[in-house]
Protein backbone atom coordinates (compact mmCIF):
# COMPACT_ATOMS: atom_id res chain seq x y z
CA UNK A 1 0.00 0.00 0.00
CA UNK A 2 1.26 3.20 -0.90
CA UNK A 3 0.83 5.76 2.28
CA UNK A 4 3.71 7.85 1.24
CA UNK A 5 3.39 11.66 1.27
CA UNK A 6 2.57 12.77 -2.82
CA UNK A 7 5.20 15.68 -3.17
CA UNK A 8 4.67 17.52 -6.76
CA UNK A 9 6.41 17.16 -9.19
CA UNK A 10 10.19 17.97 -9.44
CA UNK A 11 9.59 19.35 -5.64
CA UNK A 12 12.57 16.88 -4.63
CA UNK A 13 14.66 18.22 -7.60
CA UNK A 14 14.26 21.60 -6.21
CA UNK A 15 16.91 23.84 -4.64
CA UNK A 16 15.63 26.30 -3.46
CA UNK A 17 12.80 27.56 -1.45
CA UNK A 18 9.42 29.72 -1.90
CA UNK A 19 8.53 32.19 1.07
CA UNK A 20 5.86 34.63 1.51
CA UNK A 21 6.59 37.20 3.02
CA UNK A 22 3.69 39.63 4.11
CA UNK A 23 1.25 41.18 3.20
CA UNK A 24 0.94 41.39 7.16
CA UNK A 25 4.23 40.69 8.45
CA UNK A 26 5.52 42.25 11.84
CA UNK A 27 8.99 42.93 10.27
CA UNK A 28 7.83 44.88 7.05
CA UNK A 29 6.42 47.88 8.87
CA UNK A 30 3.50 47.91 6.81
CA UNK A 31 1.49 46.16 3.96
CA UNK A 32 4.05 44.58 1.92
CA UNK A 33 3.98 41.08 0.04
CA UNK A 34 7.01 39.85 -0.84
CA UNK A 35 7.58 35.82 -2.64
CA UNK A 36 11.10 35.49 -1.74
CA UNK A 37 12.37 32.22 -3.70
CA UNK A 38 15.35 31.10 -1.35
CA UNK A 39 18.42 29.05 -1.33
CA UNK A 40 18.82 28.69 2.78
CA UNK A 41 18.76 32.24 3.91
CA UNK A 42 19.85 33.38 0.62
CA UNK A 43 17.70 34.83 -1.53
CA UNK A 44 17.84 33.52 -5.29
CA UNK A 45 14.97 36.10 -6.49
CA UNK A 46 12.30 37.83 -4.81
CA UNK A 47 8.95 39.12 -6.62
CA UNK A 48 7.17 42.20 -4.65
CA UNK A 49 3.57 42.49 -4.68
CA UNK A 50 1.86 45.95 -3.91
CA UNK A 51 -1.33 47.59 -3.76
CA UNK A 52 -3.01 46.66 -0.58
CA UNK A 53 -3.83 49.68 0.57
CA UNK A 54 -4.66 51.27 -2.50
CA UNK A 55 -7.41 53.95 -2.06
CA UNK A 56 -7.71 55.51 -5.20
CA UNK A 57 -6.39 58.41 -4.43
CA UNK A 58 -6.07 60.20 -8.03
CA UNK A 59 -9.59 59.26 -8.84
CA UNK A 60 -11.20 60.54 -5.69
CA UNK A 61 -9.14 63.85 -6.53
CA UNK A 62 -10.99 64.32 -9.73
CA UNK A 63 -14.33 65.13 -7.60
CA UNK A 64 -13.11 67.30 -5.33
CA UNK A 65 -12.20 70.94 -4.69
CA UNK A 66 -8.49 71.83 -3.82
CA UNK A 67 -9.53 71.89 0.19
CA UNK A 68 -10.67 68.84 0.34
CA UNK A 69 -7.48 67.09 -1.46
CA UNK A 70 -5.23 68.09 1.38
CA UNK A 71 -6.78 65.14 3.78
CA UNK A 72 -5.71 62.87 0.82
CA UNK A 73 -2.53 64.26 0.85
CA UNK A 74 -2.08 63.66 4.93
CA UNK A 75 -2.32 59.94 3.98
CA UNK A 76 0.50 59.54 1.35
CA UNK A 77 3.56 59.16 3.74
CA UNK A 78 1.78 59.62 7.42
CA UNK A 79 5.45 59.94 8.75
CA UNK A 80 5.29 63.29 7.66
CA UNK A 81 2.09 64.91 6.77
CA UNK A 82 3.04 68.29 6.39
CA UNK A 83 5.41 68.02 4.10
CA UNK A 84 2.66 66.82 2.21
CA UNK A 85 -0.01 69.20 2.73
CA UNK A 86 2.38 72.11 1.92
CA UNK A 87 3.61 70.61 -0.87
CA UNK A 88 -0.36 70.36 -1.95
CA UNK A 89 -0.68 73.95 -1.25
CA UNK A 90 2.33 75.12 -2.62
CA UNK A 91 1.21 73.29 -5.99
CA UNK A 92 -1.86 75.28 -6.01
CA UNK A 93 -0.56 78.43 -5.16
CA UNK A 94 1.48 77.71 -8.21
CA UNK A 95 -1.27 77.16 -10.55
CA UNK A 96 -3.21 80.26 -8.74
CA UNK A 97 -0.22 82.56 -8.52
CA UNK A 98 0.01 83.25 -5.41
CA UNK A 99 3.00 84.93 -3.71
CA UNK A 100 3.11 84.17 -0.15
CA UNK A 101 4.70 86.35 2.40
CA UNK A 102 8.52 85.59 3.62
CA UNK A 103 7.51 84.57 6.94
CA UNK A 104 4.59 82.27 6.09
CA UNK A 105 7.48 80.17 3.74
CA UNK A 106 9.68 80.62 7.18
CA UNK A 107 7.10 78.85 9.08
CA UNK A 108 6.25 76.87 6.92
CA UNK A 109 9.86 75.84 6.62
CA UNK A 110 10.43 74.90 10.57
CA UNK A 111 7.03 72.59 9.84
CA UNK A 112 8.76 70.93 7.11
CA UNK A 113 11.64 70.52 8.69
CA UNK A 114 9.97 68.81 11.88
CA UNK A 115 8.39 66.62 10.07
CA UNK A 116 11.72 65.57 8.41
CA UNK A 117 13.22 65.10 11.27
CA UNK A 118 10.27 63.10 12.83
CA UNK A 119 10.45 61.31 9.52
CA UNK A 120 13.80 60.16 9.56
CA UNK A 121 13.65 59.65 13.37
CA UNK A 122 11.42 56.87 12.89
CA UNK A 123 13.34 55.98 9.90
CA UNK A 124 16.70 55.15 11.67
CA UNK A 125 14.97 53.79 14.72
CA UNK A 126 13.36 50.80 13.21
CA UNK A 127 16.52 50.39 11.11
CA UNK A 128 17.60 49.86 14.89
CA UNK A 129 15.01 47.92 16.17
CA UNK A 130 15.52 45.40 12.82
CA UNK A 131 18.94 45.00 13.46
CA UNK A 132 17.80 43.79 17.35
CA UNK A 133 18.31 47.89 19.25
CA UNK A 134 14.85 48.47 20.29
CA UNK A 135 16.48 51.04 22.74
CA UNK A 136 17.05 54.17 20.89
CA UNK A 137 13.71 53.46 19.12
CA UNK A 138 12.10 54.51 22.79
CA UNK A 139 14.36 57.10 23.16
CA UNK A 140 13.44 58.97 20.25
CA UNK A 141 9.64 58.67 20.11
CA UNK A 142 9.33 61.28 23.10
CA UNK A 143 10.46 64.02 20.76
CA UNK A 144 8.66 62.81 17.53
CA UNK A 145 5.71 63.61 19.87
CA UNK A 146 7.08 66.83 20.71
CA UNK A 147 6.63 67.18 17.29
CA UNK A 148 3.39 66.70 17.44
CA UNK A 149 2.47 68.63 20.14
CA UNK A 150 3.49 70.97 18.25
CA UNK A 151 2.26 70.22 14.84
CA UNK A 152 -1.18 70.34 17.82
CA UNK A 153 -0.88 73.57 18.69
CA UNK A 154 -1.11 75.13 15.32
CA UNK A 155 -3.73 72.39 13.35
CA UNK A 156 -5.04 70.71 16.04
CA UNK A 157 -4.28 67.27 15.02
CA UNK A 158 -1.17 65.10 15.07
CA UNK A 159 -0.68 62.14 11.96
CA UNK A 160 -3.14 63.30 9.29
CA UNK A 161 -2.55 67.27 10.15
CA UNK A 162 -4.46 68.93 7.55
CA UNK A 163 -2.47 71.71 8.19
CA UNK A 164 -2.21 74.79 6.63
CA UNK A 165 -4.53 76.33 3.66
CA UNK A 166 -3.50 77.83 0.20
CA UNK A 167 -1.43 80.94 0.96
CA UNK A 168 -0.85 80.36 4.41
CA UNK A 169 -1.87 79.06 7.44
CA UNK A 170 -5.19 78.52 9.28
CA UNK A 171 -4.21 80.44 12.25
CA UNK A 172 -0.84 82.46 13.79
CA UNK A 173 1.15 80.19 15.77
CA UNK A 174 0.45 80.85 19.23
CA UNK A 175 3.18 81.30 22.25
CA UNK A 176 2.75 77.40 22.72
CA UNK A 177 4.40 76.85 19.90
CA UNK A 178 6.54 78.70 19.97
CA UNK A 179 7.79 77.54 23.82
CA UNK A 180 7.61 73.95 22.33
CA UNK A 181 9.41 74.62 19.50
CA UNK A 182 12.13 76.12 21.73
CA UNK A 183 12.06 73.50 23.89
CA UNK A 184 12.79 71.27 21.52
CA UNK A 185 15.90 72.97 19.80
CA UNK A 186 17.29 73.05 23.23
CA UNK A 187 16.90 69.02 24.07
CA UNK A 188 17.01 67.68 20.62
CA UNK A 189 20.84 67.96 19.83
CA UNK A 190 21.53 66.17 23.07
CA UNK A 191 19.28 63.03 22.21
CA UNK A 192 20.23 63.07 18.84
CA UNK A 193 24.05 63.07 19.52
CA UNK A 194 23.43 60.44 22.10
CA UNK A 195 20.76 58.29 19.51
CA UNK A 196 23.75 58.56 16.78
CA UNK A 197 26.48 57.13 19.60
CA UNK A 198 24.11 54.28 20.12
CA UNK A 199 24.36 53.32 16.77
CA UNK A 200 26.90 55.01 14.42
CA UNK A 201 30.19 53.53 15.50
CA UNK A 202 28.96 50.57 17.15
CA UNK A 203 30.39 47.58 15.96
CA UNK A 204 27.49 44.85 15.83
CA UNK A 205 25.37 47.88 14.22
CA UNK A 206 27.80 48.51 11.38
CA UNK A 207 28.18 44.78 10.63
CA UNK A 208 24.80 44.77 10.14
CA UNK A 209 24.16 47.29 8.07
CA UNK A 210 27.63 47.58 5.73
CA UNK A 211 27.89 46.35 2.56
CA UNK A 212 24.08 45.28 2.83
CA UNK A 213 21.27 46.63 0.32
CA UNK A 214 23.98 48.78 -1.83
CA UNK A 215 23.15 50.26 -5.03
CA UNK A 216 25.24 52.15 -7.43
CA UNK A 217 24.69 55.88 -7.71
CA UNK A 218 23.60 54.58 -12.02
CA UNK A 219 21.85 52.37 -11.15
CA UNK A 220 20.49 54.30 -8.11
CA UNK A 221 19.25 57.15 -10.72
CA UNK A 222 18.16 55.07 -13.49
CA UNK A 223 15.58 53.69 -11.26
CA UNK A 224 14.35 56.57 -10.23
CA UNK A 225 15.72 57.01 -6.72
CA UNK A 226 15.64 60.23 -5.10
CA UNK A 227 15.84 61.59 -1.22
CA UNK A 228 17.78 60.35 0.91
CA UNK A 229 18.26 56.69 -0.30
CA UNK A 230 19.74 58.92 -3.90
CA UNK A 231 22.33 60.56 -1.78
CA UNK A 232 23.05 57.78 0.16
CA UNK A 233 24.51 56.37 -3.21
CA UNK A 234 26.59 60.10 -3.95
CA UNK A 235 24.27 61.69 -5.66
CA UNK A 236 23.52 65.03 -4.39
CA UNK A 237 20.34 65.73 -5.47
CA UNK A 238 18.00 68.07 -3.04
CA UNK A 239 14.76 69.79 -4.75
CA UNK A 240 14.92 71.81 -1.93
CA UNK A 241 18.58 72.81 -3.45
CA UNK A 242 17.72 71.88 -6.98
CA UNK A 243 14.18 73.55 -7.51
CA UNK A 244 13.86 76.00 -3.92
CA UNK A 245 10.43 76.50 -2.87
CA UNK A 246 8.89 78.34 -0.10
CA UNK A 247 12.52 80.47 0.34
CA UNK A 248 14.75 77.47 1.07
CA UNK A 249 17.21 79.49 -0.98
CA UNK A 250 17.83 81.81 2.38
CA UNK A 251 19.13 79.32 3.97
CA UNK A 252 22.56 77.70 4.46
CA UNK A 253 22.65 74.30 4.69
CA UNK A 254 24.89 71.56 3.22
CA UNK A 255 23.59 68.31 1.45
CA UNK A 256 24.84 65.24 2.93
CA UNK A 257 25.92 62.02 0.99
CA UNK A 258 26.98 58.88 1.05
CA UNK A 259 29.05 56.66 -1.14
CA UNK A 260 28.09 52.96 -0.89
CA UNK A 261 24.47 53.47 -1.14
CA UNK A 262 24.14 50.68 1.27
CA UNK A 263 22.32 50.58 4.49
CA UNK A 264 24.49 52.16 6.37
CA UNK A 265 25.20 54.90 4.02
CA UNK A 266 21.17 55.15 3.90
CA UNK A 267 21.46 55.61 7.92
CA UNK A 268 24.23 58.16 8.18
CA UNK A 269 22.61 60.33 5.41
CA UNK A 270 19.39 60.24 7.37
CA UNK A 271 21.53 61.12 10.98
CA UNK A 272 23.46 63.98 9.03
CA UNK A 273 20.07 65.32 7.38
CA UNK A 274 18.41 65.63 10.89
CA UNK A 275 21.24 68.10 12.08
CA UNK A 276 21.01 69.96 9.30
CA UNK A 277 17.22 70.23 9.42
CA UNK A 278 17.79 71.50 12.78
CA UNK A 279 19.87 74.12 11.94
CA UNK A 280 17.09 75.01 8.92
CA UNK A 281 14.84 75.28 11.86
CA UNK A 282 17.14 77.35 13.91
CA UNK A 283 17.80 79.88 11.17
CA UNK A 284 13.95 79.74 10.36
CA UNK A 285 12.90 80.42 13.86
CA UNK A 286 15.43 83.46 14.36
CA UNK A 287 13.92 84.68 10.78
CA UNK A 288 10.65 84.52 11.90
CA UNK A 289 11.51 86.49 15.55
CA UNK A 290 12.98 89.33 13.18
CA UNK A 291 9.02 90.08 12.40
CA UNK A 292 8.33 93.27 14.25
CA UNK A 293 4.74 95.26 14.51
CA UNK A 294 2.36 93.92 11.92
CA UNK A 295 4.59 91.97 10.18
CA UNK A 296 5.07 89.30 12.81
CA UNK A 297 1.32 89.03 12.87
CA UNK A 298 1.04 87.27 9.08
CA UNK A 299 0.49 83.88 8.57
CA UNK A 300 -0.99 83.55 4.99
CA UNK A 301 -1.29 85.64 2.36
CA UNK A 302 -4.00 88.24 1.05
CA UNK A 303 -5.85 85.96 -1.23
CA UNK A 304 -9.46 85.57 0.03
CA UNK A 305 -10.72 84.10 -2.86
CA UNK A 306 -8.63 80.82 -2.48
CA UNK A 307 -7.88 81.48 1.39
CA UNK A 308 -10.38 79.59 3.49
CA UNK A 309 -11.39 82.28 6.47
CA UNK A 310 -11.51 81.43 9.93
CA UNK A 311 -14.39 80.74 11.58
CA UNK A 312 -14.84 83.24 13.92
CA UNK A 313 -14.96 85.42 10.95
CA UNK A 314 -17.70 83.62 8.84
CA UNK A 315 -19.81 83.83 11.54
CA UNK A 316 -19.36 87.59 12.13
CA UNK A 317 -18.27 89.10 8.97
CA UNK A 318 -20.54 89.10 5.64
CA UNK A 319 -17.30 89.12 3.30
CA UNK A 320 -15.64 86.32 4.94
CA UNK A 321 -18.95 84.31 4.48
CA UNK A 322 -19.34 84.70 1.08
CA UNK A 323 -15.94 83.80 0.58
CA UNK A 324 -16.48 80.82 2.53
CA UNK A 325 -19.48 79.65 0.89
CA UNK A 326 -18.04 80.19 -2.18
CA UNK A 327 -14.75 78.25 -1.72
CA UNK A 328 -16.61 75.60 -0.02
CA UNK A 329 -19.12 75.00 -3.12
CA UNK A 330 -16.30 75.22 -5.02
CA UNK A 331 -17.64 78.46 -7.11
CA UNK A 332 -14.03 80.27 -6.81
CA UNK A 333 -12.40 80.36 -10.37
CA UNK A 334 -9.30 78.12 -10.60
CA UNK A 335 -7.20 79.03 -14.31
CA UNK A 336 -7.00 76.60 -17.06
CA UNK A 337 -3.77 75.20 -16.79
CA UNK A 338 -0.74 72.51 -16.06
CA UNK A 339 1.47 72.64 -13.20
CA UNK A 340 4.10 70.02 -11.96
CA UNK A 341 5.61 70.79 -8.74
CA UNK A 342 7.55 69.01 -6.57
CA UNK A 343 9.10 69.56 -3.03
CA UNK A 344 11.55 67.20 -0.86
CA UNK A 345 9.67 64.79 0.77
CA UNK A 346 10.61 62.85 3.67
CA UNK A 347 12.13 60.07 1.44
CA UNK A 348 12.60 61.94 -1.97
CA UNK A 349 11.29 63.86 -4.35
CA UNK A 350 7.15 63.89 -4.07
CA UNK A 351 5.30 65.65 -7.06
CA UNK A 352 2.24 66.81 -8.19
CA UNK A 353 1.18 67.37 -11.29
CA UNK A 354 -1.97 69.02 -11.82
CA UNK A 355 -4.04 69.68 -14.58
CA UNK A 356 -6.80 72.22 -14.54
CA UNK A 357 -9.29 72.33 -17.08
CA UNK A 358 -10.81 75.08 -15.14
CA UNK A 359 -13.55 72.90 -13.32
CA UNK A 360 -13.88 73.46 -9.42
CA UNK A 361 -11.72 70.16 -9.24
CA UNK A 362 -8.75 69.05 -10.65
CA UNK A 363 -9.12 67.56 -14.33
CA UNK A 364 -6.39 65.51 -13.29
CA UNK A 365 -4.01 65.13 -10.76
CA UNK A 366 -1.21 62.67 -10.15
CA UNK A 367 1.20 62.21 -7.23
CA UNK A 368 4.60 61.47 -8.05
CA UNK A 369 4.98 58.75 -5.19
CA UNK A 370 9.00 58.72 -4.39
CA UNK A 371 8.95 55.38 -2.32
CA UNK A 372 6.64 53.69 -5.58
CA UNK A 373 9.06 54.55 -7.93
CA UNK A 374 12.08 53.13 -5.57
CA UNK A 375 10.66 50.01 -4.46
CA UNK A 376 10.76 48.76 -7.51
CA UNK A 377 14.51 48.11 -7.42
CA UNK A 378 14.41 45.85 -4.12
CA UNK A 379 14.51 42.97 -5.97
CA UNK A 380 17.98 43.84 -7.06
CA UNK A 381 18.70 45.82 -3.74
CA UNK A 382 18.53 41.85 -1.75
CA UNK A 383 19.27 39.93 -4.26
CA UNK A 384 21.82 37.15 -3.19
CA UNK A 385 21.82 38.52 0.27
CA UNK A 386 20.43 37.39 3.90
CA UNK A 387 16.97 37.01 4.35
CA UNK A 388 17.66 39.02 7.66
CA UNK A 389 19.72 41.86 5.54
CA UNK A 390 16.33 41.89 3.67
CA UNK A 391 14.47 42.94 6.43
CA UNK A 392 17.03 45.82 7.21
CA UNK A 393 17.32 47.07 3.43
CA UNK A 394 12.72 47.14 3.61
CA UNK A 395 13.09 49.47 6.21
CA UNK A 396 16.31 51.99 5.62
CA UNK A 397 14.95 52.40 2.03
CA UNK A 398 11.88 54.39 4.29
CA UNK A 399 9.02 52.39 2.31
CA UNK A 400 5.15 54.02 3.14
CA UNK A 401 2.84 51.84 2.15
CA UNK A 402 0.47 54.92 2.43
CA UNK A 403 2.39 56.52 -0.15
CA UNK A 404 3.28 53.43 -2.02
CA UNK A 405 -0.45 52.45 -2.65
CA UNK A 406 -1.44 55.96 -2.63
CA UNK B 1 26.34 77.09 -20.07
CA UNK B 2 22.68 76.32 -18.77
CA UNK B 3 20.95 74.88 -21.56
CA UNK B 4 17.48 76.80 -22.50
CA UNK B 5 13.85 75.88 -23.14
CA UNK B 6 14.86 76.97 -26.89
CA UNK B 7 17.82 75.47 -27.13
CA UNK B 8 16.05 71.90 -26.52
CA UNK B 9 13.28 72.96 -28.67
CA UNK B 10 15.37 74.05 -31.60
CA UNK B 11 17.59 70.59 -31.43
CA UNK B 12 13.90 68.35 -31.20
CA UNK B 13 12.80 70.16 -34.30
CA UNK B 14 16.23 69.61 -36.12
CA UNK B 15 15.98 66.19 -35.30
CA UNK B 16 12.21 65.26 -35.59
CA UNK B 17 11.03 68.41 -37.61
CA UNK B 18 7.37 67.14 -38.01
CA UNK B 19 7.24 64.22 -35.73
CA UNK B 20 6.99 66.75 -32.88
CA UNK B 21 4.58 69.98 -31.89
CA UNK B 22 2.79 72.22 -30.07
CA UNK B 23 5.59 73.85 -27.77
CA UNK B 24 4.60 75.76 -24.79
CA UNK B 25 5.86 76.74 -21.64
CA UNK B 26 3.66 76.36 -19.01
CA UNK B 27 4.64 77.58 -15.82
CA UNK B 28 7.82 77.57 -17.17
CA UNK B 29 8.75 73.65 -17.74
CA UNK B 30 9.18 73.30 -21.83
CA UNK B 31 6.09 70.96 -22.74
CA UNK B 32 5.35 69.66 -26.33
CA UNK B 33 3.61 66.85 -28.39
CA UNK B 34 4.88 64.18 -30.04
CA UNK B 35 3.70 61.20 -32.50
CA UNK B 36 3.08 58.63 -31.22
CA UNK B 37 5.55 55.61 -33.00
CA UNK B 38 8.56 58.77 -31.80
CA UNK B 39 8.30 58.32 -27.95
CA UNK B 40 10.98 56.30 -27.61
CA UNK B 41 13.13 57.27 -30.36
CA UNK B 42 12.88 61.47 -28.11
CA UNK B 43 13.43 60.00 -25.27
CA UNK B 44 16.63 58.16 -26.36
CA UNK B 45 17.59 61.43 -28.31
CA UNK B 46 17.30 63.55 -25.27
CA UNK B 47 18.83 60.65 -23.43
CA UNK B 48 22.20 60.17 -25.18
CA UNK B 49 22.31 64.12 -27.31
CA UNK B 50 25.39 64.84 -25.02
CA UNK B 51 24.33 68.93 -24.94
CA UNK B 52 21.07 67.11 -23.23
CA UNK B 53 20.96 64.34 -21.24
CA UNK B 54 17.95 64.19 -20.27
CA UNK B 55 18.99 60.83 -17.82
CA UNK B 56 16.24 60.92 -15.17
CA UNK B 57 13.07 59.73 -15.53
CA UNK B 58 11.00 61.91 -12.86
CA UNK B 59 6.99 60.65 -13.84
CA UNK B 60 5.08 59.20 -16.21
CA UNK B 61 1.65 59.34 -16.00
CA UNK B 62 -1.69 59.32 -18.54
CA UNK B 63 -4.61 61.96 -19.04
CA UNK B 64 -7.60 60.86 -20.48
CA UNK B 65 -9.43 63.22 -22.92
CA UNK B 66 -12.50 61.27 -24.08
CA UNK B 67 -13.84 64.17 -26.08
CA UNK B 68 -10.61 64.34 -28.26
CA UNK B 69 -11.83 61.34 -31.21
CA UNK B 70 -8.98 59.41 -32.22
CA UNK B 71 -6.67 60.86 -29.47
CA UNK B 72 -8.30 60.08 -26.41
CA UNK B 73 -5.52 58.86 -24.30
CA UNK B 74 -2.19 61.25 -23.69
CA UNK B 75 0.53 59.58 -21.84
CA UNK B 76 3.08 62.17 -20.10
CA UNK B 77 6.59 61.91 -19.31
CA UNK B 78 8.21 64.23 -17.10
CA UNK B 79 12.42 64.03 -17.61
CA UNK B 80 14.82 65.74 -15.76
CA UNK B 81 18.16 66.63 -16.54
CA UNK B 82 19.84 66.99 -13.18
CA UNK B 83 23.54 68.46 -14.28
CA UNK B 84 22.17 71.18 -15.66
CA UNK B 85 18.76 71.22 -13.45
CA UNK B 86 16.07 71.24 -16.70
CA UNK B 87 12.99 70.01 -16.69
CA UNK B 88 10.98 69.26 -19.58
CA UNK B 89 7.45 67.43 -20.36
CA UNK B 90 6.24 65.46 -23.32
CA UNK B 91 3.19 63.80 -24.38
CA UNK B 92 2.37 61.34 -26.63
CA UNK B 93 -1.61 61.18 -28.07
CA UNK B 94 -3.22 58.06 -28.84
CA UNK B 95 -6.24 56.42 -29.59
CA UNK B 96 -8.30 54.62 -27.12
CA UNK B 97 -8.91 51.59 -29.48
CA UNK B 98 -5.15 50.86 -30.14
CA UNK B 99 -3.68 52.18 -26.98
CA UNK B 100 -0.08 50.96 -28.07
CA UNK B 101 2.96 52.45 -26.61
CA UNK B 102 6.47 51.40 -27.04
CA UNK B 103 7.88 50.69 -23.35
CA UNK B 104 10.59 53.14 -22.06
CA UNK B 105 11.94 50.16 -19.33
CA UNK B 106 14.87 49.54 -21.59
CA UNK B 107 16.61 53.15 -21.04
CA UNK B 108 14.66 53.32 -17.68
CA UNK B 109 14.15 50.67 -14.70
CA UNK B 110 11.80 53.50 -13.30
CA UNK B 111 9.43 53.34 -15.96
CA UNK B 112 8.54 49.69 -15.06
CA UNK B 113 6.24 50.33 -11.99
CA UNK B 114 4.97 53.45 -13.61
CA UNK B 115 4.24 52.13 -16.97
CA UNK B 116 2.48 48.87 -15.02
CA UNK B 117 0.42 51.47 -13.00
CA UNK B 118 -0.47 53.84 -16.14
CA UNK B 119 -1.80 50.40 -17.59
CA UNK B 120 -3.52 49.90 -14.28
CA UNK B 121 -5.59 52.92 -14.93
CA UNK B 122 -5.90 53.70 -18.75
CA UNK B 123 -5.17 50.66 -20.16
CA UNK B 124 -2.16 52.04 -21.93
CA UNK B 125 -0.64 48.58 -23.68
CA UNK B 126 2.81 49.64 -23.02
CA UNK B 127 4.47 47.69 -26.12
CA UNK B 128 7.82 45.36 -24.75
CA UNK B 129 7.08 45.90 -21.74
CA UNK B 130 8.74 42.69 -19.27
CA UNK B 131 5.82 42.16 -16.92
CA UNK B 132 2.94 44.70 -18.16
CA UNK B 133 0.45 43.30 -15.40
CA UNK B 134 -1.76 45.27 -13.26
CA UNK B 135 0.52 46.94 -10.24
CA UNK B 136 -1.86 48.33 -7.37
CA UNK B 137 -5.37 47.10 -8.74
CA UNK B 138 -6.65 43.20 -8.11
CA UNK B 139 -5.48 41.21 -11.56
CA UNK B 140 -9.44 39.92 -11.89
CA UNK B 141 -10.32 44.03 -12.35
CA UNK B 142 -11.53 44.01 -16.51
CA UNK B 143 -11.68 47.74 -16.13
CA UNK B 144 -9.32 50.64 -16.42
CA UNK B 145 -10.47 52.96 -13.43
CA UNK B 146 -9.01 56.18 -14.36
CA UNK B 147 -10.73 56.15 -17.36
CA UNK B 148 -13.51 59.26 -17.35
CA UNK B 149 -16.29 56.98 -17.95
CA UNK B 150 -15.69 55.44 -14.86
CA UNK B 151 -17.40 58.48 -12.48
CA UNK B 152 -17.53 58.24 -8.95
CA UNK B 153 -20.37 57.97 -6.79
CA UNK B 154 -22.86 61.14 -7.31
CA UNK B 155 -22.74 62.83 -3.95
CA UNK B 156 -26.49 63.62 -4.49
CA UNK B 157 -27.87 60.52 -5.44
CA UNK B 158 -30.94 59.35 -3.24
CA UNK B 159 -31.67 56.37 -4.50
CA UNK B 160 -29.39 54.66 -2.29
CA UNK B 161 -30.03 53.84 1.88
CA UNK B 162 -27.77 55.51 3.60
CA UNK B 163 -28.79 54.19 6.91
CA UNK B 164 -25.88 52.12 7.52
CA UNK B 165 -23.30 54.64 6.70
CA UNK B 166 -24.52 57.66 8.99
CA UNK B 167 -25.81 59.77 6.20
CA UNK B 168 -29.29 58.70 6.65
Amino acid sequence: MDHHVKLPEGSIERQTTTLNLGPTHPATHGVFQNILELDGERIVSSEQTVGYIHRAFEKLAERRPLYQITPITDRLNYCSSPINNMGWHITCEKLLNIKTPKRVDYLRIIIMELSRISDHLICNSIVGVDSGAYTGFLYVMQYRELIYEIYEEICGSRLTTNIGRVGGFERNFNATAFDKLEKFLREYPKVLKEFGNLFIRNRIFMDRLQNTGGISAERALNYGFTGPNLRAAGVDYDVRVHTPYSSYEDFDFTVPVGKTGDNYDRFLVRDEEMWQSLSIIEQAYKKVQEFKGAEAEVYHAEVPEYYLPKKEDVYTKMEALIWHFKIIMGETAIPKGEVYQSVEGGNGELGFYFISDGGRTPYRLHFRRPCFIYYQAYGELTRNGMLSDAIITMSSLNLIAGELDA
Amino acid sequence: MAITNSYIQEKLIEKFGEGVANFGEPYGMLTFEAQKDLNLKILQFLYNEPTLQFQFMTDLTAVHYPNQVGRELAVVYHLHNLVENVRIRFKVFTDINTPDIFTATKLFEAANWMERETYDFFGINFVGHPNLKRVLNVDEMDYFPLRKEFPLEDQTRIDKDDEMFGRG
